[in-house]
C-alpha cells in the first residue's frame, strides 16, 4: 500500500507537468576515452547491458552486504598482510603495552599487538577487518533465508543456490582461520579443541592431526598453514565462485516479488545506469561507511586482553566467532556415553558426531534442498516470481525448524555466560537444551505452518469482504454495520496471484489404468507420494473471481458495492428526492 | 458502572490480575526475608576501650553463632567450623557483605550493601575467630599498595592460575550447578589479597609457597589496571565477553543499522 | 485431521472431487499500477532542495576525509578519553573511525538519496526469454558434438578416448603426492607417553619452583609442570626450546590438590598418592583445553570449554558434560623431601584418538 505524503496531494493533483529534466539529449556522443576503447575492443556494443533492469525491494540487497563485506575484508585484510607476520617462533615482546612487557610469545601475537598499538590507524582496521568478517556472514545468513523462504533457489536457479552453499562454507572456514591467526589464548583454545576433534576420526584421525599441524600440538606449522589458506587459498576460491555466483544472478536476471504488472516472464524495475549504479554503488558506501562507525565506537577482539596462546592456560567464556557456535554447542551438548571401545579401537562419537560430521552434515543438506523439493514437487517449470513465505507453509515451516535446531545448538555454546548472566545453573542449561534439541522443532514447525495456512486465510477474508474502513453506517431499522472497502485490483493482486500447489496424489493422474488395474507404484515413488502430501495437502486456495462474486451476491460482504449497503444508500436517495432534496443540498 | 469496572471482562483483565498477584507475593517474600542482622552491641562498645577479642566473641554470638556454633566449632551444614580460618577470612567474608549469610543458596554473594559492620568491629569479630584457632591474617600494605608491582609477571600468574575461573578480563565464570566465580571490576586490593590466601567457598587457597606475596601484589595490580580502563582501547567493550558480546551487537544494532538502510534505499521518495 | 484440503471446511472452499480451474476462474494480472510522480518530479523547490541534500551529503563526506587526514598527523596517537557509554578509549582510533565512517557515508547516503529523488521513478518492463534454448539451436549444438567427436574419429578407436580419460585422470597424482609424502611426521607412539619419568621433580607453573609436601595446603590447588620445563631449570644451553616447552604444556601439564585422604574414594589413587596429594594430569579427555577449575568444597574439576566435570575424590570419574574417560592420575612420591614422579602416566594422556583402546 501506497501512503500519500504530506504536503505534495495538491502539488501532484495539478499537474501532470513533470519538471525540466531534459533527460534527452538532442546530439549525444561518445566521451574520447570511451571511443578509444571502442577502437580497441567494440566496447560500445556492450552498452546495452546499461539499460538492463534490477527489481526493486530492499531483501535483495541482503546478498550485497554480504558482497560488500567481502571486498571491505578483501582491503583491510591487504593493509594487515603488510604487518602481520605468520610465524609461531618465539619472542619476548618490547611493544608500548605494558601489561604483556617481558613477556614470552609468538612472533604472529607480537605482530598483533603492534598493529593495535604502534601503527597509526592499526587498531581501526584490524577491527574494521574483523567486523566486517561478521557482518559478511550475518549478510550471508539473511540472504541465504531470503532465498530460502522465497523460493530463489528453483529452476534454473538450483546451481547458484548449491554455489552459494559452497560460498557461505567457505566464508565460515575462513572467518575460523582469520581469527586464530593472531595466536591468542581465546582463538588458540579453538585451534586445541580442532586438533582434539580432528584426532577422533575413525582410523585417520590421529594422521590427520600430525599432517596438519606438522607433528605433535602445537607445533610450528598451524599458524603459517592457516596463513595461506586464510589469505590466498580460500579468498581465491571464495571470489571466483562468487563472480560465478553474480554473473549466474546477471544471465539469469534476478527474481522478483509477484505484483501488479509483474509475470514469470518480465522483469519489472529500475535501470542499471543511472539508478542502480547510484543505488547499488551507495549501498557499498553505506555498508562501508556503518562498518567503519561500528569500528570506531565497539571494540571487537582485545586479544591484548586475552594474553598469548599457552596450552597450560584457558580463559572462562571461551567461545568461538557466532557462526562456529553451532559445532561448539553440538560438543557441548553430546553426552560422555557416545564414546566407546570396540575391537581394540576408541570411538569417539561424541565428538566427532558434533564436528567432523555436523558440518558436512549441515551443508549438504543445505544444498541439496532444491533439489528434493523439486523431487517431492515434480515441478519442472522454471520459476522467476518469488513466492510469499505464507504461500509455501511447509517450506517456510521446515525452514523456521532448521533454524531453530541450529539456534539451539548455537546457544549452547554461551551456555557458561548465560549461567553467570542470569544466576542459573549451567548444568541445568545443558540438560534442557538437550531435549529442547530435539522438541523445540517439532513445536515451531507446528507452530509456523499454522501461521501460515491462518495469514492465508487472513488474506482470502481480506480479498472476500475488503477491509474495514472505520465508517459506521445506521440503517433507518437502527442496524449498524460498518462499511468495507474492497480492495482495488492492483491491491488485490499480491493476495490471489499465487497457486496453491497441489500434491502428486491428485495430479499424477489416476492410480488405475483404463482396465482398473492398480498401477505398481514402486518404494521411491511411494515415498515421493507421501512426502508430496505432507507437503501440500493441508492448502489454502486463492479466491477466484466467481468466489468473490458469490461473495457478493451473499451480501455477506454487505457493505460491498451490489450488498445491501448499496441498496439502502439507494433507498435513502429516493427518499430524499421524494422529500424535494437533490442530492447536492444534502447536508 | 464505574470505569474501572467497564474492564472487568476485557481480555487484559487477568494479566492485570496476574500481575498484582505476582508483585503482592513476591512484596511479601521479600519483605519477610531475613536481612543481614543489624549490629546490637555496637553503642555498647564504641566508647569503651574493650579487649578486641571479647568485643569480637560479643559480636558474633549476635551475628554468628546460629549458624557457626557458639565457639565458632561448626554446625553441620549450616556453618563450617572457623578455626584456623584467620582473620584475613573474616576480613574477606564480613568486609565484602558475604556473610553474615543474608540467604541460604548456592553461594554466599558479595553484596556492599549489607556491610553493617564498620572496620573495627570486623577487626574484632576477626581478633576473635583468630583466639580459636591461629591463621592467616591481614596483608601487610607493603603488599597491596601496589607501589612495586610488576603488572605482566601478575598477567601471567593471573593467566595460569585465575582466567579459567574469573575470565582473563576479570568478569567472572560459572562454575558448576549454580556456582560462579564472580567479576573482579570492585573489588578492593585487600580483599583480593585475602580471597587468594584463605580461598572463600569454592575458591582454592593460593597460600604463599605458591603464589608468594610479592606475587600477589603483582596479580592485584593487574587486575587493578583492568578495573581502571586498562585494557579499554577500541571501544564500548561489549561486557569483555568476547565473541559473545560481539554476536548479540552485530545481530541487534548491526543487523539494525543495515536492514534499515536496505529498507530506506528501495523505499519510493516522498 | 482428515486428509482433505482444509479448504473444504471454508465458506468459500472448493470441491473435494478435484477440478482443474478453467482459465476464465482466475483473476488476470491488472498491469502496473498508474504511475505516482515524486515531489521532486513535480515541483521545482523540491527537485531543488533535493539537490541540496545531496550536495550537502558529499561535501560532509569532503569534510570527512580531510578531517581524518588532519586528524592522522596531528593528533597524538596515544591520546585517551572517557566518552560517556563508551568508556574509555583510545581517542586517536575513535576519531580517526568517526572521520573515516563520515567520508563513507556522505558518498553512500548522497548517491542513494540522489538516486531516489531525483532520478528516473518510472518502472521500466524488460522481457525475460525461457532459459532453455529451442529446438533448433539444441539440434545444431547435438550436430557440433557430433561432429567433433566423429571428425576426432572417436567413434571408430575407441582406445583413444579410454586411454586418455585414463592419462588424465592420473596425471595430478605426482603432485598430490609430493604435498601429502611432505606431511607428516606419522603420529608412531608420540600420543602414548608424556615427558614425565620416574623422579622427575613437579615444579610450579610458571615460576618453576620445585614443591614439598609442606607447602600444599589443604584446599590448595597447583599447576605443575615437569623438571626441566619449567623457570631456572628450562633455562641455559641443553634447555628445552620455546616449541619444546609449549609441546610439553599440551601433555604434561599437572594439577596437584591435597585432599582429606578419607575422602579418597579409591585405593589405587590412594596408592599414587603422598598423604593425600594428588596429581592428575590437567588436559582434558574430551578435546584437550586445561580442566583447571576446582571447585574446593565440592572437589569436582571443571573444563571451562564443554563442562565436562571430573569427581576428584573418585579418581576423577566424569559426573557431567561430554567427557568420557577419567583424567590420568600421575603417581608421586616423596625423594630428598621434594614430590617427584614416581613414574610416567600409566595411560595416554588427552583427547581420545581411534588406536587408544582400552
Amino acid at each position: 500500500m501506497t501512503t500519500i505524503p504530506q504536503g505534495a496531494h495538491a502539488v501532484r493533483d495539478q499537474s501532470a507537468a513533470a519538471t525540466e529534466t531534459t533527460a534527452d539529449d538532442a546530439d549525444p556522443k561518445l566521451p574520447p576515452p570511451v571511443v578509444y576503447l571502442d577502437e580497441r575492443f567494440g566496447v560500445a556494443k556492450g552498452f546495452g547491458l546499461f539499460k538492463k533492469v534490477f527489481p526493486d525491494h530492499w531483501s535483495f540487497l541482503l546478498g550485497e552486504i554480504a558482497m560488500y563485506s567481502l571486498i571491505i575484508c578483501l582491503i583491510t585484510g591487504t593493509f594487515l598482510t603488510f604487518w602481520f607476520v605468520p610465524s609461531m617462533g618465539h619472542v619476548i615482546y618490547d611493544g608500548s603495552f605494558v601489561p604483556l612487557k617481558g613477556v614470552g610469545m609468538s612472533e604472529a601475537y607480537a605482530s598483533t599487538l603492534d598493529i593495535s598499538f604502534d601503527i597509526k590507524g592499526g587498531l581501526l582496521i584490524r577491527q574494521l577487518h574483523h567486523w566486517a568478517a561478521l557482518l559478511f556472514i550475518v549478510g550471508i545468513a539473511l540472504h541465504v533465508a531470503r532465498v530460502f523462504f522465497t523460493g530463489a533457489f528453483r529452476k534454473p536457479r538450483e546451481l547458484n543456490w548449491v554455489i552459494g552453499t559452497i560460498l557461505s562454507l567457505l566464508a565460515c572456514v575462513e572467518g575460523f582461520a582469520g581469527y586464530s591467526l593472531p595466536d591468542d589464548l581465546l582463538s588458540g583454545t579453538g585451534i586445541r579443541a580442532m586438533n582434539g576433534f580432528m584426532s577422533s576420526a575413525p582410523v585417520i584421525g590421529t594422521y590427520m592431526t600430525f599432517f596438519v599441524f606438522g607433528g605433535e600440538f602445537p607445533g610450528e606449522s598451524i599458524i603459517p598453514r592457516l596463513y595461506i589458506a586464510h589469505v590466498l587459498l580460500i579468498p581465491a576460491i571464495l571470489v571466483g565462485l562468487f563472480a560465478v555466483h553474480i554473473f549466474l544472478v546477471f544471465w539469469h536476471k534476478h527474481t522478483q516479488y509477484p505484483g501488479p504488472g509483474r509475470t514469470n516472464t518480465n522483469v519489472v524495475g529500475f535501470p542499471l545506469l543511472p539508478v542502480y549504479t547510484a543505488k547499488a554503488g551507495g549501498f557499498f558506501f553505506i555498508v562501508f561507511g556503518i562498518t567503519a562507525l561500528i569500528s570506531a565506537l565497539v571494540t571487537i577482539n582485545p586479544v591484548w586482553a586475552y594474553g598469548p596462546y599457552d596450552p597450560g592456560q584457558v580463559t572462562a567464556g571461551s567461545q568461538p566467532d557466532f557462526y562456529m557456535w553451532f559445532s561448539d554447542g553440538a560438543l557441548r551438548l553430546l553426552p560422555g556415553w557416545l564414546e566407546f571401545e570396540l575391537w581394540g579401537f576408541t570411538w569417539s562419537f561424541n565428538i566427532f558426531l558434533g564436528s567432523l560430521l555436523l558440518l558436512p552434515l549441515v551443508w549438504t543438506i543445505l544444498g541439496v534442498y532444491p533439489f528434493i523439493e523439486q523431487w517431492i514437487t515434480g515441478d519442472k517449470r522454471e520459476h522467476h516470481l518469488l513466492d510469499r513465505p505464507r504461500n509455501a507453509p511447509v517450506r517456510t515451516a521446515v525452514g523456521a525448524a532448521a533454524i531453530s535446531m541450529y539456534l539451539v545448538l548455537a546457544i549452547a555454546t554461551i551456555n557458561d555466560i548465560i549461567a553467570i548472566k542470569l544466576h542459573l545453573s549451567i548444568n541445568d542449561i545443558t540438560v534442557a537444551l538437550r531435549v529442547l534439541f530435539f522438541v523445540l522443532p517439532v513445536i515451531v514447525f507446528m507452530v509456523v505452518k499454522r501461521l501460515c495456512l491462518s495469514l492465508q486465510r487472513a488474506d482470502r477474508e481480506t480479498v472476500l469482504h475488503g477491509t474495514e474502513s472505520g465508517r459506521i453506517m445506521r440503517t433507518p431499522e437502527g442496524r449498524f454495520y460498518e462499511v468495507h472497502e474492497e480492495l482495488n485490483e492492483f491491491d488485490r493482486w499480491h493476495l490471489v496471484q499465487h497457486e496453491a500447489q497441489r500434491p502428486l496424489s491428485l495430479t499424477a493422474g489416476p492410480d488405475t489404468d483404463e482396465y482398473g488395474v492398480d498401477r505398481p507404484v514402486g518404494p521411491l515413488e511411494s515415498l515421493r507420494r507421501k512426502l508430496s502430501d505432507f507437503y501440500f495437502k493441508d492448502r489454502i486456495e486463492p479466491v477466484t473471481p466467481s468466489e468473490l462474486a458469490a461473495a457478493h451476491h451473499h451480501g455477506e460482504a454487505e457493505a460491498l458495492p451490489g450488498g445491501t449497503a448499496q441498496a439502502i444508500e439507494e433507498s435513502v436517495d429516493r427518499a430524499d428526492e421524494t422529500a424535494g432534496l437533490r442530492s447536492d443540498d444534502r447536508p | 458502572m464505574s470505569k474501572l469496572a467497564t474492564y472487568r471482562r476485557s481480555p487484559i483483565a487477568l494479566i492485570v490480575l496476574l500481575f498484582l498477584g505476582l508483585t503482592f507475593t513476591g512484596t511479601a517474600y521479600a519483605a519477610f526475608q531475613p536481612t543481614a542482622p543489624t549490629d546490637a552491641y555496637s553503642a555498647a562498645n564504641a566508647a569503651e576501650d574493650v579487649d578486641d577479642v571479647e568485643a569480637g566473641q560479643k559480636l558474633f554470638l549476635a551475628n554468628c553463632a546460629s549458624c557457626h556454633g557458639k565457639n565458632a566449632e561448626g554446625n553441620g551444614t549450616a556453618g563450617p567450623s572457623l578455626a584456623g580460618v584467620g582473620s584475613a577470612a573474616v576480613d574477606f567474608q564480613v568486609g565484602t557483605g558475604r556473610m553474615p549469610l543474608a540467604a541460604p543458596g548456592v553461594q554466599a554473594p558479595s553484596d556492599p550493601n549489607a556491610v553493617n559492620f564498620s572496620d573495627q568491629e570486623i577487626a574484632q569479630l576477626g581478633a576473635f575467630v583468630d583466639s580459636i584457632g591461629p591463621g592467616p591474617g591481614l596483608p601487610d600494605e607493603e603488599y597491596i599498595d601496589l607501589a612495586n608491582a610488576d603488572i605482566a609477571n601478575g598477567g601471567k600468574i593471573f593467566r595460569t592460575n585465575c582466567a579459567m575461573c574469573h575470565n582473563s578480563s576479570a568478569q567472572g565464570g560459572a562454575l558448576t550447578r549454580g556456582k560462579f566465580a564472580p567479576d573482579l571490576m570492585n573489588v578492593e586490593p585487600k580483599h583480593m589479597y585475602e580471597a587468594m590466601l584463605t580461598g572463600p567457598q569454592s575458591m582454592p587457597v593460593f597460600n604463599d609457597y605458591t603464589i608468594t606475596p610479592q606475587e600477589k601484589e603483582d596479580v592485584i595490580a593487574f587486575v587493578v589496571n583492568i578495573q581502571e580502563g586498562g585494557n579499554s582501547f577500541g571501544g564500548h567493550d561489549l561486557g569483555s565477553l568476547g565473541p559473545a558480546g560481539d554476536a548479540v551487537f552485530v545481530w541487534t544494532f548491526g543487523v539494525a543499522l543495515l536492514v534499515g538502510a536496505a529498507v530506506w534505499l528501495g523505499r519510493k521518495a516522498a | 485431521m482428515s486428509d482433505d484440503q482444509i479448504a473444504v471446511h471454508e465458506p468459500h472452499a472448493k470441491p473435494t472431487t478435484y477440478v482443474e480451474p478453467g482459465p476464465a476462474d482466475r483473476f488476470e494480472n491488472p498491469g502496473l499500477p498508474p504511475h505516482r510522480p515524486r515531489r521532486a518530479d513535480v515541483d521545482d523547490a523540491a527537485a531543488k532542495r533535493a539537490e541540496r541534500q545531496v550536495t550537502t551529503l558529499f561535501g560532509l563526506s569532503i569534510l570527512g576525509t580531510l578531517g581524518f587526514i588532519v586528524a592522522y598527523f596531528l593528533v597524538d596517537p596515544n591520546l585517551r578519553a572517557s566518552i560517556l557509554v563508551i568508556g574509555h578509549v583510545n581517542l586517536y582510533h575513535v576519531i580517526l573511525g568517526l572521520t573515516m565512517a563520515i567520508s563513507l557515508l556522505g558518498i553512500g547516503l548522497g548517491a542513494v538519496h540522489w538516486a531516489k529523488t531525483l532520478m528516473p521513478d518510472t518502472e521500466i518492463v524488460e522481457e525475460r526469454h525461457l532459459q532453455a534454448s529451442d529446438q533448433e539451436a539444441r539440434d545444431e549444438a547435438a550436430g557440433i558434438l557430433s561432429q567433433g567427436y566423429r571428425s576426432a574419429q572417436l567413434h571408430r578407436r575407441p582406445m583413444l578416448l579410454l586411454t586418455a580419460g585414463g592419462a588424465l585422470g592420473l596425471f595430478a597424482l605426482p603432485m598430490a603426492l609430493q604435498v601429502a609424502g611432505g606431511l607428516g611426521p606419522l603420529p608412531g607412539d608420540t600420543l602414548n607417553h608424556t615427558v614425565w619419568r620416574k623422579g622427575m621433580k613437579l615444579l610450579i607453573d610458571p615460576s618453576g619452583t620445585p614443591l614439598t609436601p609442606e607447602m600444599v595446603t589443604q584446599g590448595s590447588v597447583i599447576h605443575v609442570l615437569p623438571e626441566g620445563f619449567a623457570g631456572e631449570s628450562s633455562h641455559g644451553e641443553d634447555g628445552p626450546s620455546a616449541l619444546e616447552i609449549m609441546e610439553v604444556k599440551a601433555t604434561a601439564s599437572v594439577l596437584l590438590v591435597r585432599l582429606n585422604p578419607e575422602l579418597i574414594q579409591s585405593q589405587k589413587q590412594r596408592d599414587w598418592s603422598v598423604d593425600g596429594i594428588v596429581a592428575y594430569s590437567k588436559i582434558c579427555t574430551h578435546v584437550g583445553c586445561p580442566v583447571a577449575l576446582y571447585e574446593r568444597q565440592t572437589h569436582h574439576l571443571l573444563c571451562p570449554c564443554h563442562q565436562s566435570t571430573f569427581d576428584m575424590t573418585n579418581d576423577c570419574e566424569v559426573i557431567f558434560g561430554p567427557a568420557k574417560r577419567p583424567l590420568p592420575q600421575l603417581p608421586i612420591t616423596v625423594e630428598d623431601g621434594y614430590l617427584v614422579a614416581a613414574d610416567g602416566f600409566a595411560e595416554p594422556v588427552g583427547p581420545s584418538f581411534w588406536e587408544r583402546g582400552e
